[in-house]
């Protein structure tokens, strides 16, 4: 099994003359937690459109999960796991009802399904609304669902987009504690945020800006190369040399 | 006189209560902040002081007029940004700015002063489909919008959500020349660190007023000591500390734990347990809390 979950060399999206995502190149190891820092429009997005496999480099490489991210997209697809603020779940079917979904659609076989689905919703203490339609769930369980489907194939890697905005800070906690134990099953969590003090949480950090990455290293490293005392501080310093105002 | 008065504000969808007997008032040339999570009522709140919205029951007014009775006055002299960008996508920059002034009898010459702050960040752009803008430019397009008409009260909700920690510190720069200028502004916001920027705030969640104060009091009506704990294994000590049989709370806040303890349990033998449990470089301090502190305690 390949250490590096993600690799990259170099790699670049451009549209038209815009650079988007600028020669970056980084990895991830097994099990770790990799916080993915930028302001709105540094190049967050696309960068991450690639690593799933949703978007074909202009130039560099690639690996995800140990495939080729431009010409093995379909297979990296299968491998990962993805989840965002805004698209989770279907709000009209019931809890049981996505978990069939999107077992399924992962090609898990109904048995492991079936199986799959009584662990994790003893796991996340939801046994009495499997029947339940996800609409009429708060916000703070649908993350916490929406976080366990995307992770319900046991995917090598999982993507969380944005994953706590507008949750409540009790939710937002507890579903950091769903994070640390997926990586301490040995699956890989790559994350964006804008709550710094959640940056603090991941094994390592990057913040882009302007479609490089400026600086990555464990939160504690950078506090102390940037004199800074949170995160927070750290963030405030290289975003504001950004000279790229698309955003 | 009071901007917004709200009297027992109630609204349902169903069988979930989005208002649940809400009241409280807004001084002229006050920054309001309503903060709490996604779901806590803050959308409906604003819906009903805009007019777009009917209570079940209760009263409102804003700048003297109900929202029920006088709903054409108070859309005269509101602004309102609503959460989800609501702007025409096909018009340009300019034109739907041009659009805003001219159905409030204005043009964008007339009260340029109010916006010219926001707008020239985005006059670069005029000529661009508002639909192709980007999520930081949209935001400034729709306060531009929401303030060409020169309102007296500004209805902002949720403006700063999904927008990173330095576009959100620039647009409370923004804000806070807005209220220099006079204008009360009502923001809701689902991130707690913004509170201190508020004359008052707040505290909302499933519908109900948890607390309402200046942001200060808020914090030192906080009726526990507060510690911030920290060890060299930081991963173990949240389990760690929560099998301490003193502890009443714990919460993971950054670089520390925040922990409140009850009677029977004191720093030191907090400090002599997580010890004895293998932690080094125990550091125990007392901290003032913030208002996200408060925000967990009160919604327990």
């Amino acid at each position: 099994m390949e250490e590096n979950v993600i690799y990259t060399r170099e790699l670049t999206k451009r549209f038209g003359t815009f650079t988007a995502v600028d020669r970056i190149s980084f990895n991830v190891r097994r099990g770790e937690i990799f916080g993915f820092l930028g302001a709105n429009g540094a190049g967050k997005t696309t960068a991450m459109r690639m690593l799933c496999g949703l978007s074909v480099p202009t130039a560099g490489e690639g690996r995800v999960a140990g495939f080729d991210i431009a010409t093995e997209a379909e297979e990296v697809k299968k491998h990962i796991g993805y989840m965002s603020q805004r698209f989770s779940l279907y709000e009209d079917l019931k809890i049981w009802e996505n978990l069939r979904l999107f077992g399924g659609i992962y090609g898990m076989k109904d048995k492991e399904i079936a199986r799959k689905t009584d662990e994790m919703l003893t796991d996340l203490g939801f046994e009495s609304v499997r029947d339940t339609f996800v609409r009429a769930l708060p916000l703070g369980w649908k993350q916490k669902l929406a976080f366990s489907v995307s992770i319900f194939h046991e995917p090598r890697v999982v993507f969380l987009d944005e994953p706590t905005g507008g949750v409540d800070p009790v939710t937002r906690r507890q579903f950091w504690e769903l994070i640390y134990r997926a990586a301490d099953r040995g699956i890989t969590v790559f994350v964006t945020t804008h709550y710094m003090d959640e940056a603090e949480y991941c094994d390592r950090v990057s913040i882009m800006v302007d479609g490089r990455i400026e600086a990555l290293d464990t939160p504690e490293r950078l506090r102390a190369r940037f004199q800074a005392a949170t995160m927070d501080e750290v963030f405030q310093q290289l975003a504001r040399k950004a000279v790229r105002k698309s955003d | 006189m009071s901007a917004v008065i709200v009297d027992q504000l109630y609204k349902s969808y169903g069988k979930t209560r989005a208002l649940n007997g809400v009241s409280f008032s807004v001084d002229e040339g006050e920054l309001y902040g309503i903060i709490g999570p996604d779901g806590a009522g803050k959308s409906t709140l604003f819906r009903v002081l805009t007019t777009l919205m009917l209570a079940d029951k209760g009263q409102a007014q804003v700048m003297g007029y109900d929202v029920v009775k006088d709903y054409r006055k108070i859309r005269d002299i509101i602004g309102y940004m609503p959460g989800k960008f609501s702007l025409y996508q096909d018009l340009t920059v300019e034109e739907n700015l041009r659009f805003f002034a001219t159905v409030f009898n204005t043009t964008i010459e007339e009260n340029y002063h109010l916006i010219a702050d926001i707008y020239k960040q985005i006059e670069p752009f005029k000529h661009r489909k508002a639909g192709k803008l980007s999520g930081g430019m949209k935001q400034k397009l729709a306060l531009s919008c929401a303030l060409i008409h020169k309102p007296k009260v500004l209805f902002l909700d949720e403006p700063t959500t999904g927008v990173d920690p330095v576009s959100r510190k620039e647009f409370w720069g923004m804000l806070l020349k807005l209220k220099r200028q006079g204008i009360t502004i009502l923001v809701s916001t689902p991130y707690m660190d913004e509170a201190s920027l508020c004359d008052r705030i707040a505290l909302v969640q499933a519908g109900e007023f948890l607390q309402v104060d200046t942001p200060r009091s808020v914090v030192s009506r906080y009726p526990a000591t507060l510690l911030a704990v920290r060890s060299g294994k930081m991963h173990r000590l949240l389990g760690d500390l929560r099998d301490y049989p003193h502890v009443n709370t714990s919460f993971s806040f950054g670089t520390a734990f925040h922990v409140t303890l009850r009677e029977g349990g004191s720093p030191d033998d907090l400090k002599a347990y997580l010890m004895q449990k293998g932690h080094s470089d125990v550091a125990i301090q007392a901290i003032l809390p913030s208002v996200e502190d408060c925000f967990m305690l009160l919604s327990k």
